[in-house]
């Protein structure tokens, strides 16, 4: 009763905690292959962002139907059966219906199939849960992922080639920097942006307690509570110094 | 009188040396090499030292503000990135480029890791490498020098430098040696003149500012290797970034090795990077990706260098004959 209660209290959590606080891609650092490979560009973000979010929920769905049948010594098979099998239908439909999306997604598309948001979702989520609040849970991990896609993906496409979705932005004004729409951009702005979620997210759920009450040395150190200049914090950065200078 | 008694932990003797004082050395090590630029590349080169020198210093003053730390820029170290920075671009760039470039080098790879020290790779020569890849033509155009007498830098005469002429195969337009070691042959601003650069190691080596282990063994792998490889080797010493790089990014303290084995191992790599790179890859120079490489390898260096402690015993050899 008490896990109902719960449940009831929390669907808008399971849906919006991926979004931001846990987002797959900059909180969790999941389905980092996808997210470096195809974001050169703010369409195949969207594309890839969408697909992978269809595979999500229906995947956290019939997973979190099936978790009672599924024996645990098994489990990761077939969560990767149910999955590879939505990829299939995925794949099929984009091959249909945007032939030129598959075509910039590439080998991508089918690798939805490891990408580690779905498997981990599954794994964390779908499988301990009821139906309802797993598909809320894909749904709000899914637009997370197609949202840090697309923002990453954006930046890509600015910044490398001076365009966004095709259309010419900054092309015509400078050159753009072409590294950002290679793999050492992708890392570069990945991690300024990872940098940036855990700047923002800081406040939140690990709250940092500053001065000398956060500090690890505050049981051994002298000067803790007595002075406002921190004994640990000055002999690190003397450290530091002499470690220049040497 | 209690006053008198300290109890403090070691060091107990201290040097006078601080990282201001080897900046300056450095800088000054550098001002041969910034004099010959401008005399082979006119007042333009100049210009773009002060640039780079102005906007790294501006770049770490901004950086540390905003990130609520202490004020580096009194250590000078900016100044020494801004120098290195502009002496590893070619004399036609966009300022505009060499300012990104400014920022890669200062808040990318030095603040963002810590500041000063922190660093893992050189912050100028990631800088360079960035905008090589990110602007491949405007990096890689060059001007013969005293184009400045005959004519705007619109209308003057490109040039190939002479490890893209070796590169293409091209040996008889290749400048003679007198000419490479005094610099006058296309290439990046502070990078021509072998002759500065070597004053330059003469007085860092002097104010013992480096020991000559990295630079040495560096170039003295390229000179052996290119000479196995059938190549030039005094040629390919003096041409390219080279001296440049062995000199003064190799030796760079928190990007090289400490012990003095893994100063020899990061040389020697570096080296033998160097001409693998310029023979073999697609691009006709390889220093800055050779030392950018060997930089990332100086955590595994050192492990695998430390020197064992006077007087201690081996203990896995202990431990094997324990087991038998």
């Amino acid at each position: 009763m008490a896990k109902q209660k719960k449940s009831g209290v929390s669907l808008w959590q399971e849906f919006s905690k991926g979004i931001v606080k846990q987002n797959p891609v900059l909180r969790l650092v999941l389905g980092t292959c996808p997210t470096l490979a195809i974001t050169t560009a703010a369409s195949n973000a969207i594309g890839m962002g969408l697909a992978a979010t269809l595979v999500l929920v229906c995947s956290n769905a019939a997973i979190s139907a099936l978790r009672n049948v599924i024996p645990n010594k098994v489990r990761i098979p077939a969560y990767i059966t149910v999955i590879a099998g939505f990829v299939s239908v995925v794949q099929m439909l984009v091959k249909a219906f945007a032939p030129d999306l598959d075509t910039s997604l590439g080998i991508y598309l089918p690798l939805i199939v490891v990408n580690c948001i779905i498997l981990g979702r599954a794994e964390m989520f779908a499988s301990k849960n009821r139906v309802l609040p797993s598909v809320l849970d894909g749904l709000g991990m899914g637009i997370g992922f197609t949202a840090a896609l697309l923002l990453m993906g954006s930046i890509r496409e600015l910044l490398g080639s001076g365009t966004w979705f095709g259309m010419t932005v900054t092309a015509s004004l400078f050159d753009p920097m072409l590294i950002f729409i290679l793999p050492p951009g992708g890392f570069f702005v990945f991690g300024l942006l990872v940098a940036l979620a855990n700047k923002l997210s800081d406040t939140d759920g690990t709250k940092q307690v500053a001065g000398c009450a956060g500090c690890p040395m505050s049981a051994t150190c002298s000067k803790a509570e007595k002075s406002s200049g921190c004994a640990a914090e000055t002999a690190v950065s003397t450290e530091a110094k002499e470690g220049d200078k040497s | 009188m209690e006053e008198k008694l300290f109890v403090s932990p070691s060091p107990h003797l201290r040097g006078s040396d601080t990282t201001q004082k080897i900046m300056l050395d450095v800088i000054i090590a550098l001002c041969p090499a910034a004099a010959a630029s401008v005399v082979l590349f006119g007042w333009r080169a100049l210009l773009l030292e002060v640039i780079c020198i102005a906007g790294c210093v501006l770049a770490e003053f901004i950086c540390r503000k905003v990130m609520k730390r202490s004020n580096t820029i009194g250590d000078l170290s900016a100044v020494v990135t801004g120098l290195l920075l502009a002496f590893n671009l070619p004399v036609t760039i966009n300022p505009a480029i060499a300012l990104i470039g400014c920022v890669v080098a200062i808040v990318v790879v030095k603040q963002m890791f810590g500041g000063i020290g922190q660093n893992f790779v050189n912050p100028a020569l990631t800088a360079r490498i960035v905008l090589m890849v990110s602007f491949p033509a405007a990096m890689t155009h060059w001007v013969m020098p005293f184009y400045y007498r005959t004519g705007s830098l619109s209308d003057a005469l490109t040039t190939a430098t002479p490890l893209a002429l070796t590169a293409a195969g091209s040996t008889e337009d290749l400048p003679t040696v007198v000419q490479l070691f005094f610099g006058a042959y296309g290439g990046c601003v502070g990078e021509t003149c072998s002759l500065a650069l070597l004053i330059g190691f003469v007085y860092l080596l002097i104010r013992r500012v480096i020991t000559p282990v990295i630079p040495l063994c560096y170039i003295g792998v390229v000179a052996l290797f290119t000479w196995i490889l059938g190549g030039d080797p005094l040629t390919a010493v003096l041409s390219g970034g080279l001296l440049l790089g062995a000199i003064f990014m190799a030796t760079d303290y928190t990007t090289s090795p400490v012990t003095a084995w893994g100063k020899v191992v990061f040389g020697i790599g570096c080296g033998l990077l160097t001409v693998l790179i310029r023979r073999f890859g697609s691009l006709p120079e390889g220093v800055s990706f050779s030392i950018l490489l060997m930089n990332i390898l100086v955590p595994h260096i050192e492990r695998l260098t430390r020197p064992r402690a006077f007087g201690s015993v081996r203990v896995r050899r202990k431990k094997a004959g324990a087991e038998k």
